[in-house]
């Protein structure tokens, strides 16, 4: 008899497997990206049945309502022409699977192990809150790391603007600044001329 | 009861499918991102489980900051896959080929 917590575990394990297979076999970039979300919802799930809730939130609040997202506009923006992309597929599909299949194999020989037989962790008690938890040891013993993983993101922001920002010649858009600092003169030629006869 | 290897196991597999994957898809650039975003997924799998297992909160620490780096990651690597397909109109890892002596 299988416990409900278990039944969770492999029903969400096996979507996870199954939509991570999908995203790497799918034919349309934009079906690939879709999987990609559901594979890490998923693992949002596993997260929170782990104790972790604030991390699971923050995997589908940030993770999938913002980088994957990202990955979406940018596969829609782009024009790929997907035949081409195909090229090779079923020509490293042996390949990809025999290195795949061996490095699965060496990891499970390893991690099936006695040495990662934990015993399972007491409950919480009560009211114990993972955030809070977490919020005491990030802000405290982890406070420089916080501070470089922020650096670390405004690099991130000003490389992205930096690398995409480009000025087209040719177009015909407005210059506020030039806008405002015309003057008069520049404009309009105030030309004295004496008065015509009247003929 | 689940165990911590089964959780160890789930992310092996994980990252086994990404790095299939990245073999398999190694025209197309966009997939390749997603593959790497995949074994990162897989590590974090691994450290939330250790984390739960040794009740020590040092593990998802360092998943918040994986999670960071990972961000700062795919908004980089997409601007210059947007940069490149605005260049040369593809995003076909054989089209990038200007530094092949």
């Amino acid at each position: 008899m299988i416990t409900f917590n278990q039944f969770v575990f492999y029903l969400f394990s096996a979507i996870m497997v199954i939509s991570a297979l999908r995203m790497i076999t799918v034919r349309n970039p934009v079906h690939a990206v879709l999987h990609l979300v559901l594979t890490f919802f998923t693992a949002a799930v596993l997260w929170v049945q782990l104790g972790a809730e604030f991390l699971g939130i923050v995997l589908v609040l940030v993770y999938v309502g913002a980088v994957m997202v990202l990955f979406l506009f940018v596969v829609m923006m782009l024009d790929i022409n997907i035949a081409r992309m195909r090229e090779g597929f079923v020509r490293f599909l042996p390949v990809g699977l025999v290195v795949a299949l061996i490095m699965l194999g060496e990891m499970l020989v390893v991690l099936t192990g006695r040495v990662f037989r934990l015993a399972p962790p007491p409950m919480p008690p009560a009211g114990y809150s993972n955030t809070e938890a977490l919020a005491g040891v990030l802000y405290t013993g982890y406070v420089y790391p916080f501070e470089i993983a922020a650096f670390v993101l405004l690099v991130a922001i000003i490389a992205a603007i930096a690398l995409t920002l480009r000025r087209r010649p040719g177009t015909l858009h407005q210059d506020p600044a030039e806008q405002i600092r015309v003057r008069a003169r520049d404009r309009l030629r105030i030309v004295k001329m004496d008065a015509e006869k009247r003929s | 009861m689940i165990g911590l290897t089964d959780y160890l196991v789930l992310g092996a597999i994980l990252f086994s499918i990404s790095v299939a994957g990245i073999f398999i898809n190694r025209k197309n650039l966009i997939v390749l991102l997603m593959c790497i975003e995949l074994m990162l997924l897989a590590v974090n799998i691994n450290f939330i489980a250790f984390s739960h297992f040794r009740t020590d909160l040092a593990g998802q620490v360092f998943v918040f900051f994986i999670l960071t780096v990972a961000a700062a990651e795919a908004a980089i690597g997409l601007a210059i896959l947007v940069v490149l397909f605005r260049n040369r109109r593809s995003i076909n890892v054989l089209d990038v080929d200007e530094l092949k002596g």
